[in-house]
């Protein structure tokens, strides 16, 4: 995996860079909303193969493993011909927590979407994020302008640490949308600055 | 890209019911690369070589070959070919084996993102 190219024969066409960015949250909370809304969506199905129901470690034969499918929503945003960003909505069911790792592998960072009806639904989302150092913002969906909290408020219920960015926007405008992606990727930029001041 | 055959509408037959096929049949129930890991993001390009021989290739190997003549991600191949991720990673695993695509990993998950690509980004998408 060191290698950056790994065959002959150089392509005449430049290889982009591709940089992936995460939108969790529960169930219902929007991120396929978002996810269309900043970018051309597109599912992605995925064929996982399970092991056993009761999460035994199984290696010794493919007969006691199942295969289960997942669609995931990606969308691509074409920033110049040589940088695209892509966007991958998690899916949200506990038990497919083993995809996450892999969309969090390299990923530039994560936006976690709340639904201040239901604060708690986001607290895996977070709990992962955080353990796995992957930076986040959290970006609370306004379905309902009365039952709107300050980023303030929502900053304390969930327990944030001091600097991660919370976001009040409406994931069916694109524009509001691409505002919670710009505030990821600066807080990102402002997160790698002070590591390597501190280096 | 293989002709489509013409479709009869068929009762149970449609995008709700699934696949017909299992997916893993069509890699003969391999469920991972023969070598290497195959980055969701990483890019593939068909070599040259892929306009010959290729006689043991399946229509979904052809049908990879014909969608990566500019680089496209591991990603990209799998929505626009409808096939699962898993399964497109198996194929290209063939494919790189027999020198008929390139595959261009993403700079490894350790490296901090480079500050100027941030900033491109962010001057992207308020360009958008």
């Amino acid at each position: 995996m060191d290698s950056v190219r790994s065959d002959r024969n150089g392509a005449s066409s430049r290889i982009p860079v591709a940089l992936k960015i995460l939108i969790a949250g529960g169930f219902g909370a929007g991120k396929t909303t978002m996810v269309g809304s900043v970018s051309e969506i597109r599912p992605l199905q995925t064929e996982e193969v399970l092991t056993g129901v009761d999460g035994a470690d199984d290696t010794g034969g493919v007969e006691g493993k199942t295969t289960t499918t997942v669609t995931m929503d990606f969308g691509r945003i074409t920033i110049t011909d040589d940088l695209q960003l892509y966007l991958f909505g998690t899916p949200g069911q506990d038990r497919f927590w083993f995809l996450w790792d892999e969309l969090s592998e390299g990923a530039l960072g994560a936006v976690v979407l709340a639904d201040t009806r239901r604060l708690a639904d986001c607290f895996p989302s977070i709990d992962y994020f955080e353990q796995r150092g992957t930076p986040f913002v959290v970006a609370v969906n306004c379905f309902d302008p009365d039952q709107r909290f300050g980023a303030e408020a929502v900053s304390r219920a969930l327990d944030l640490d001091a600097g991660v960015p919370v976001v009040l926007f409406d994931a069916r405008e694109p524009t509001g949308a691409r505002n919670v992606l710009i505030e990821l990727v600066e807080y990102v930029a402002r997160r790698q600055l002070t590591s390597a001041a501190s280096r | 890209m293989p002709a489509q055959p013409p479709r009869v509408a068929h009762d149970w037959l449609d995008n709700d019911a699934g696949p017909v096929v299992r997916p893993y049949a069509m890699t003969q129930g391999r469920v991972a690369p023969e070598d290497g890991e195959f980055d969701l993001v990483a890019f593939v390009v068909a070599t040259a070589a892929g306009e010959v021989g290729a006689d043991r290739l399946q229509p979904e190997h052809h049908a990879i070959v014909a969608a990566s003549w500019e680089p496209i991600s591991v990603v990209e191949l799998a929505s626009a070919l409808d096939l699962s991720i898993g399964v497109v990673r198996v194929l290209l695993g063939d494919l790189r084996s027999a020198g008929l695509i390139s595959l261009y990993e993403p700079p490894a998950a350790s490296q901090p993102h480079d500050v100027d690509v941030l900033k491109a980004v962010v001057n992207g998408l308020r360009a958008l």
